[in-house]
């Protein structure tokens, strides 16, 4: 599982935790979240901008 | 076919654009920039020494990247002196004179700076784009110690972002607690614990008066009397929407450019977004209400009016040592704050005369209940 991080605002994306409240389960890969998907902290698209795959260290 | 000329490419400017190009590829597109139009995210620049960022790999793009990816003209280090808005043209400084048939104003705003006295006092810094945080970083190599003015948003951020690096911080605001104009008086008070836990020191209730050079560092007077020594002074006291421009050329501002609810300033064929604006009563300097506003810009400059929407957008303070998410009640709206205070967090709950939710202050681990909390508000507009 893996984290990814928006790049515009810093938000945390965790596979292994999902966004329940978003309908997003526990477990969702990145490239499975819906293409209309926005990040919960600065409404960016899912399209627009790269999340980027955090090290495994950070 | 006259083009769209956007003044500014901050995150404002550069959304506009894109979204602008996803629905309109023909329509010649121009921006203008003072600085070398390299597209970063502000928000960024307050963790990216705990992301191990130097200032030289926090843009995301360069002009030219963008200019390929706009299908744009870009003119970088380009200031603008006027805008003749019965001529439909821009005057820039040494640069040419920019016809437009929509302008854009995505401005941004200054830092707010007070005079200081002191010998030193030249050399207090603000941060408030990608250019001065590399001055920023640069002054700190080899320093230690870090005196914020301000303990805001910017004043908090970076106050953690400083601690968590091993710096030496303490933080000066007039107000009784850090975050005083979004948070009420428990929340704000478990952040300030939360931050005074890594080791940031507060001096509330007082200003700095002087900065003056004391043999390798600085010595800084306080009103209240005290003094403190430290290495660098960083200014981070609030914004001021840029509205000279507008002003000057006849555009109704007030706290921002003037904007109704379509961004469309008091003058046809210009608008306005962003820091710099104030959209149907609302200023709100932070990337969600930039996005919203963006889309519906794009869609109106695209041939289909669209105004904005603003649903409740919450704030999330990047401040790790203490996580602290806040949705602001919107001006204006009379009420009151009821706090619930438990050892790990705090909730606070905005609600007005008639018993609605209109706000919310999360602190610690309260902070689980924001999507919830966020879905009972009101849309803003």
């Amino acid at each position: 599982m893996k984290k990814w991080q928006c790049v515009v605002c810093g938000f945390i994306y965790d596979e292994a935790v999902g966004i329940p409240e978003d309908g997003i389960a526990a477990g969702t890969r990145w490239e499975d979240i819906p293409a209309e998907w926005a990040c919960p902290d600065c409404g960016v698209a899912k399209t627009d901008f790269e999340m980027v795959a955090m090290d495994a260290a950070a | 076919m006259q083009p769209i000329v956007i003044l500014g490419t901050g995150l404002a400017g550069y959304t506009v654009a894109r979204e602008l190009r996803k629905l309109d590829t023909a329509t010649p597109l121009m921006l203008v920039t003072r600085d070398d139009g390299s597209f970063y995210s502000k928000p960024v620049l307050s963790n990216a020494l705990a992301q191990k960022k130097a200032a030289s790999q926090i843009a995301l793009n360069s002009a030219a990247d963008m200019t390929r990816q706009l299908q744009a003209h870009i003119h970088t280090n380009l200031a603008v002196n006027a805008i003749d808005v019965a001529a439909r043209t821009v005057t820039t400084e040494n640069g040419p004179t920019l016809a437009y048939g929509q302008l854009v104003l995505a401005l941004g705003a200054d830092p707010i700076r007070v005079p200081l006295a002191g010998d030193a006092a030249d050399g207090v810094l603000s941060v408030n784009d990608l250019g001065d945080y590399a001055r920023f970083r640069a002054a700190l190599d080899g320093k230690r110690r870090v005196l914020l003015l301000g303990a805001g948003l910017i004043g908090c951020e970076f106050a953690n972002d400083l601690r968590a690096s091993d710096f030496d911080v303490e933080v000066v605001d007039p107000a009784p607690q850090p975050l005083g104009r979004l948070l009420p008086p428990k929340a704000a008070a478990f952040l300030r614990a939360g931050l005074e836990g890594i080791g940031v020191r507060f001096h509330l209730g007082t200003a700095a008066q002087a900065v003056n050079h004391a043999g390798n560092g600085l010595r800084i007077q306080l009103a209240n009397g005290t003094t403190v020594e430290s290495d660098l002074v960083l200014s981070a006291i609030g914004l001021k929407a840029r509205t000279a421009l507008a002003q000057a050329a006849g555009l109704k501002v007030n706290r921002g450019i003037v904007t109704d609810s379509f961004l469309q300033t008091s003058a046809e064929h210009v608008y306005a977004l962003g820091d710099c604006a104030e959209v149907a009563g609302h200023n709100l300097p932070f990337v969600m209400p930039i996005m919203q506003a963006a889309r519906a810009l794009a869609k109106t400059l695209a041939g289909t009016p669209t105004a904005v929407q603003y649903p409740a957008m919450p704030v999330v303070v990047k401040t790790p040592a203490c996580p602290t998410v806040v949705s602001p009640p919107p001006p204006g709206v009379d009420g009151q704050w009821t706090e619930d205070v438990a050892s790990d967090g705090v909730r606070a709950l905005f609600r007005d005369v008639a018993g609605k939710l209109r706000g919310f202050a999360l602190v610690g681990a309260a902070t689980k209940d924001k999507q919830a909390l966020t879905q009972e508000i009101p849309a803003l507009l």
